[in-house]
């Protein structure tokens, strides 16, 4: 069985530090995946593309275009993310925020995630734990313990490269641990199992209306 | 197929002259239109019902029996009624008080309302949004349909032997449709019942109407009411009309811009792409209203959104000229000329009700009950 990792990025110039990290923890979780003996496949959004259609989305009640709808989709059926950004103003930009904002709550329920920040100064670390830890305990997603920023001298330093094996194997290692759930009858297990929706698509496992009408009967 | 205009009845300043008209400019304006939907041969008018600014439609039943006694043929609706927050019993007196001044000419829409804080001003709770809506419209049902009624439930003061004035006409209710956007239980309730399934469309791409129509359509079936393909559907769409498209968007372009609700986002093209909006020659107007037909079935009746954003009355007014004169002939007798023998080309109407007789589904209150799974 393949395992769908999608990378998100929020870097806005080309070329970009955020994206180069980006690839560079994509490539580092590949070889981890690999190494267990399991396949793996990358794909990368780049929030720049996307710009304005969030803008779109957001200003007209939630109208989804369809490349939005598409990575929506796309999102909520991988089997892990990593997630990039650029610091602006001692938080993540306003890019990547959208863009989450425009998913559904439930699309990263349980999901592996594996944390990237970029800037020029390493005073601006923490971000990864004071903004964007937060926002991805709000989505549900089990978030792998070390998180990776890079400031710019970092990109010519050999700690940089460790940093970034040690979150890629805690991310191979939560992705290809899903499913790993009790066997039925011995557990409850199942019915507890993360539920993850893109927001797309009607739900069509309805509930009978006369359990809506709950003996208002006639 | 029935075609008409629904109204959400918004005071918004003419963007191109700066003029916003008072509260009365706007219901009278809202009144010619009416009437012009009569004259120029559309069959249903529409209004919105809301409890707050930039909206003037808080009385649909005020305004609907002016609007009735100054028309013949008109039919006369609701976009929607809030099923949550009015009380059931005084919406079964309205509008059945409606029907017998219209002779029959009444319809109502359902809806749970989109502004949240409409709940608390009628001391209602937002997060009981569906329950509102499922047990206030049973109530309803029953209310139009048995002459006293005994009745408890969780939302309002109970009923012993309350028996509902006026009855309806020719003791036969009004037909009701269910608008919803997005909430399943919804087109689940008028799949129930057997009533029709209205998707405002407007504000959303087709992928996503469609799959809210299927799932009314396959749950009509469900229910013993008919065909999936038999059910009652109703859709929105928007339009502005030139002599040619240049022209329409030149004109259009300051109202789509600053329009309320999708004003200063999307540009029109996009949300042309997007959308059921459609801003062209009468021609294209035809080509893609049609086109609605081919994801969400055929369907039985068509709502334009024409008379908002500021746009002023005697543009309207023009606008449903070209709308009655030249597009709806087209779009009826090419809607006709697709649509199978079996599937009805109009909703219920009272005549057709009443010609059902009294042993007719649509007298009782629950009209799946035997065919629903235990």
């Amino acid at each position: 069985m393949s395992h769908r990792i999608v990378v998100v990025t929020a870097g806005l110039t080309v070329p970009s530090s955020t994206r180069l990290l980006a690839d560079q923890l994509a490539e580092s979780v590949t070889t981890q995946v690999s190494a267990r003996g399991e396949e793996v496949s990358v794909e990368v959004i780049e929030l720049r593309e996307l710009a304005g259609e969030l803008a779109t989305f957001m200003t007209s009640g939630g109208v989804p275009t369809p490349t939005l709808t598409r990575v929506r989709e796309q999102v909520s059926g991988a089997d892990g993310l990593i997630a990039v950004t650029p610091v602006f103003s001692a938080s993540y930009s306003g890019l990547f925020k959208m863009f989450f904002d425009a998913l559904d709550p439930t699309s990263l329920s349980g999901m592996p995630v594996l944390l990237g920040a970029t800037a020029g100064t390493a005073r601006h670390s923490l971000v990864l734990e004071h903004a964007m830890r937060p926002l991805f305990a709000y989505l549900r997603a089990v978030v792998a313990p070390t998180a990776v920023f890079a400031a710019t001298e970092d990109f010519g330093s050999s700690g940089l490269a460790e940093r970034i094996a040690r979150a890629a194997a805690e991310l191979a290692t939560s992705v290809l641990a899903q499913g790993d759930y009790a066997l039925e009858g011995f557990g409850p297990d199942l019915a507890a199992r993360p539920r993850r929706t893109s927001g797309t698509q009607v739900d069509s496992d309805v509930t009978p209306f006369a359990d809506l009408l709950k003996g208002h009967s006639g | 197929m029935q075609f008409g205009i629904f109204s959400v009845s918004d005071v918004t300043a003419d963007p191109t002259t700066g003029k916003r008209p008072t509260e009365g400019e706007r219901i009278e304006a809202m009144t010619r239109i009416a009437l012009k939907a009569e004259e120029v041969g559309l069959d249903v008018f529409a209004t919105g019902e809301h409890h707050n600014p930039p909206f003037v439609a808080s009385s649909p039943t005020t305004h609907l029996g002016y609007i009735a006694a100054k028309t013949e043929k008109l039919l006369l609706s609701t976009a929607t009624t809030l099923i949550t927050t009015n009380d059931p019993v005084k919406i079964a007196e309205d509008y059945a008080f409606l029907q017998h001044l219209s002779g029959g000419r009444v319809d109502l829409m359902m809806g749970r309302g989109n502004t949240g804080p409409v709940y608390p001003w009628f001391g209602k709770d937002i997060r009981k949004g569906i329950e509102l809506a499922v047990e206030n419209y049973h109530l309803l049902r029953k209310l139009w349909r048995e002459p006293v009624v005994n009745w408890q439930g969780e939302f309002r003061t109970p009923l012993q032997g309350y028996t509902s004035t006026p009855a309806p006409l020719d003791g036969t209710p009004p037909f009701v449709w269910h608008g919803s956007i997005r909430s399943p239980e919804i087109a689940e309730q008028a799949a129930y019942y057997g009533d029709g399934f209205f998707h405002n469309h407007i504000f959303w791409n087709k992928e996503h109407t469609e799959q809210m129509v299927r799932l009314y359509r396959q749950r009509f079936e469900h229910y013993g009411h008919g065909a999936a393909d038999q059910a009652i559907v109703g859709l929105g769409g928007q339009v502005f009309m030139g002599t040619t498209e240049a022209e329409a968007k030149r004109q259009f372009r300051p109202y789509f811009d600053n329009a309320p609700v999708y004003g200063h986002g999307p540009s029109l093209e996009d949300f042309s792409e997007l959308t059921p909006l459609t801003v062209g020659t009468p021609e294209q107007v035809i080509e893609r209203t049609l086109g609605f037909a081919d994801y969400a079935g055929d369907y039985q009746r068509q709502l334009f959104l024409i008379d908002h954003a500021g746009l002023p009355v005697e543009v309207v007014l023009e606008q449903m000229e070209i709308l009655g004169k030249e597009v709806v002939p087209v779009l009826r007798a090419e809607f006709e000329r697709r649509r199978p023998a079996h599937v009805p080309s109009d909703p219920p109407t009272h005549a057709s009700l009443v010609a059902a007789g009294p042993d007719g589904p649509h007298h009782l209150v629950e009209p799946a009950r035997p065919k629903v799974d235990a």
